[in-house]
């Protein structure tokens, strides 16, 4: 595997695409959009909850998906990508936890209110921060990448059962509404934040990736130098 | 068994921990019921190469055929191959009795053979070390081997033990069955060894 | 199969000084809990999220210990060079482990019900919530289990891997529990049954499936 030492033109572009849409959106939203009927300017949080949700689900989904990527063909580059997907969507998901906060503080007095998505988000943290630092402590590259990739689709599949054991354990108690979604009005700043977090989330896992393979590749002994043609 | 008689054909077996490579471009064939010694010093590669074969660990490119199947075939070789290893894959709290029912059912000839019969329903934790190495070997004797893999044989035996080595390898002759042997003991093997490999820093030397 | 499975138990059973170590540790628990809360209605009413609790903590320590024997002597490779399938294995282990987890389970109730004040009629009910959740323990931590026992900083890792995992059958064993002991007029306990078998027969299949990954090189 041999890791790609090109500067990294793409994901920079991406990554400065997703700032522009998210300065761009995010001004619109604070700013341009008129306060939400009910809730007022704290309303406005969700020009970047909603996206920021969006976003940590996908970059969940796309780990799941290297995982099973990794588990197939035995090229630590799937790896590597499956390291940057989880480390990027857990900062998103702790950014979904401070965001939910932040709302909760203000509508309800509580700093949590054991929504749904909100609780299934916590607890999605907590296991793929797990899966960190599972690869903290596991020295082998192959076994590491193996077992990270199985402690993945582990978490993964028990996310739909945790957020329906969350929500019916909630209804039991007393009715929190979520963070309601936006009106149908203002979806430009929602959607120029929606991608720009994607850009930028894409940029970052990119990059990532790529220190993530440069990384692997030194733990790994190059082929001897009789054999180079042969080895990978 | 294939036809053309060779127990094990090896091509270009490499094989890396970490930074370090243990194995490196390894290619040998060893006819069917044959003794073949692997020697080196510490560190050569003879352990890496046995458990490969052995399909206990994978081989990170080249290819090999053990008793007429692929590394990849990891269920029929190890069906017909035993590995008598440096762990000696006991159970500790279990009897050396119960420790052989884990392979079959027929154990107290196989006890006998090693010396054990008086022991057998003591706890292996309760073995001295050269007692477990009887153990193992009687593990392997248990298993009927086409091909069986010993790594260090000689290890923790009292000179006694020595020839229980040289009786079991017979044993395992006598029954058609092929032996490959690791050791840095040469002197004790080249008698009755019909084959060599010489490993040196994971190389054939 | 059966002989994976008789393995177990008689490892075990070899072992069962360390169930009744475990058990004084669930007990002790238990205990520590009505401290925190003190003289108060309040006990009867979680009765059912304490013994959950309990029994979660205890299963780290019989969880981590499953893999001990194996990995002494290396005695897990042993095996699968016989050949054994490491889907045998493996739920020769997760069928063991759920059963010292029922036994502790059991062990626990009375206990709960003198600390607690959590007396009930629906012991069968009980039973079940007992058995299905120590499976949906059993089946993630023996997978974890044997992972971590090959890595460093073992006794940290089991716990941090598994816990967030069965956040859904610690939600169902707890409430279908509280149900069965502070009564379910609306018969919601079901739910939660259904719950725990859909999450059982969800990871039972999919750890047995991954389990090879996980111990072979």
């Amino acid at each position: 595997m041999v890791p790609n030492h090109r500067f990294p033109r793409f994901p920079l572009a991406l990554i400065t695409l997703g700032v522009l849409c998210l300065l761009t959106g995010s001004y619109l939203g604070l700013f341009v959009a008129p306060p939400e009927h009910y809730m007022g300017n704290v309303q406005r949080i969700m020009y970047v909850h909603v996206p920021t949700a969006w976003n940590a689900l996908l970059a969940m989904t796309f780990a799941f998906a290297a995982a099973i990527v990794s588990l197939f063909k035995s090229d630590l580059k799937w790896d590597a990508r499956l390291e940057a997907a989880i480390e990027v969507g857990v900062l998103l998901a702790f950014l979904l936890c401070c965001q939910g906060a932040i709302w909760a503080k203000p509508t309800w007095g509580v700093w949590w209110d054991w929504d749904p998505r909100l609780t299934t988000t916590a607890v999605l943290l907590f296991a793929f921060a797990g899966i960190l630092a599972l690869r903290r402590f596991v020295d082998d590259p192959v076994k590491r990448a193996t077992w990270s990739a199985v402690a993945t689709i582990i978490a993964y599949v028990d996310v739909p059962i945790v957020y329906y054991s969350v929500r019916w354990w909630n209804s039991l108690h007393q009715q929190q509404s979520s963070p309601a979604t936006v009106s149908s009005q203002f979806y430009l700043p929602l959607r120029l934040n929606a991608f720009g977090v994607l850009f930028l989330m894409s940029g970052f896992i990119m990059l990532r990736a790529e220190i993530a393979s440069r990384r692997i590749a030194t733990e790994l002994a190059p082929p001897p130098r009789d054999l180079v043609g042969e080895l990978a | 068994m294939p036809l053309d008689g060779l127990a094990i054909d090896a091509s270009h077996l490499a094989r890396r921990y970490g930074r370090r490579w243990a194995l490196v471009d390894v290619s040998f064939q060893l006819p069917r019921g044959r003794v073949m010694l692997v020697a080196g010093r510490n560190g050569a590669g003879k352990t890496t190469l046995l458990r490969i074969l052995a399909t206990a660990i994978r081989a990170d490119s080249g290819r090999a055929s053990v008793g007429g199947h692929e590394l990849t075939e990891r269920e029929e070789i190890r069906r017909t191959t035993a590995l008598l290893a440096h762990q000696s894959y006991l159970y500790e709290s279990l009897t050396a009795r119960e420790n052989l029912s884990l392979i079959a059912s027929d154990t107290q000839s196989v006890l006998e053979r090693v010396g054990l019969a008086d022991r057998a329903n003591d706890a292996v934790s309760t073995f001295s070390a050269g007692m477990r190495k009887r153990l193992s070997f009687a593990r392997v004797l248990l298993q009927k081997p086409t091909i069986a893999f010993l790594d260090e044989p000689f290890g923790q035996l009292d000179p006694e033990g020595f020839a229980l080595v040289e009786e079991v390898v017979a044993e395992l002759k006598s029954t058609g069955a092929t032996v490959v042997i690791a050791t840095h003991q040469i002197d004790r093997v080249t008698r009755f060894a019909d084959a060599q490999l010489r490993l040196e820093n994971g190389r054939v030397a | 199969m059966i002989t994976a499975l008789r393995k177990e138990l008689l490892l075990q059973w070899r072992t069962r000084a360390q169930a009744i170590a475990v058990f004084v540790f669930g007990a002790t628990a238990l205990l520590l809990f009505s401290f925190a809360i003190g003289p108060s209605a309040a006990l009867r009413q979680y009765a059912g999220g304490f013994l959950w609790l309990g029994l979660l903590l205890s299963s780290t320590l019989t969880l981590s210990e499953s893999f001990h024997a194996e990995m002494e002597n290396q005695a897990l490779e042993g095996l699968l060079l016989l050949p054994v399938s490491p889907r045998v294995l493996y739920y020769g282990k997760a069928l063991a482990n759920a059963m010292q987890l029922i036994v502790l389970g059991i062990a626990l109730v009375p206990v709960m019900i003198v600390l607690y004040d959590a007396g009930t009629t629906r012991i069968p009910t009980i039973l079940l919530i007992i058995i299905l959740g120590s499976a949906g323990i059993s089946a993630p931590g023996t997978l974890y289990s044997a992972m971590t026992s090959q890595a460093r900083a073992k006794q940290t890792l089991l716990p941090l891997l598994l816990f967030p995992l069965i956040v859904p059958v610690l939600l169902a064993s707890v409430k279908a529990t509280s149900l069965a002991i502070l009564g379910d007029p609306m018969d919601q306990g079901r739910a939660w049954v259904l719950l725990l078998v859909t999450f059982d027969g969800i990871y039972w299949s999919l750890c047995g499936l991954l389990f090879d990954r996980v111990v072979e090189d």
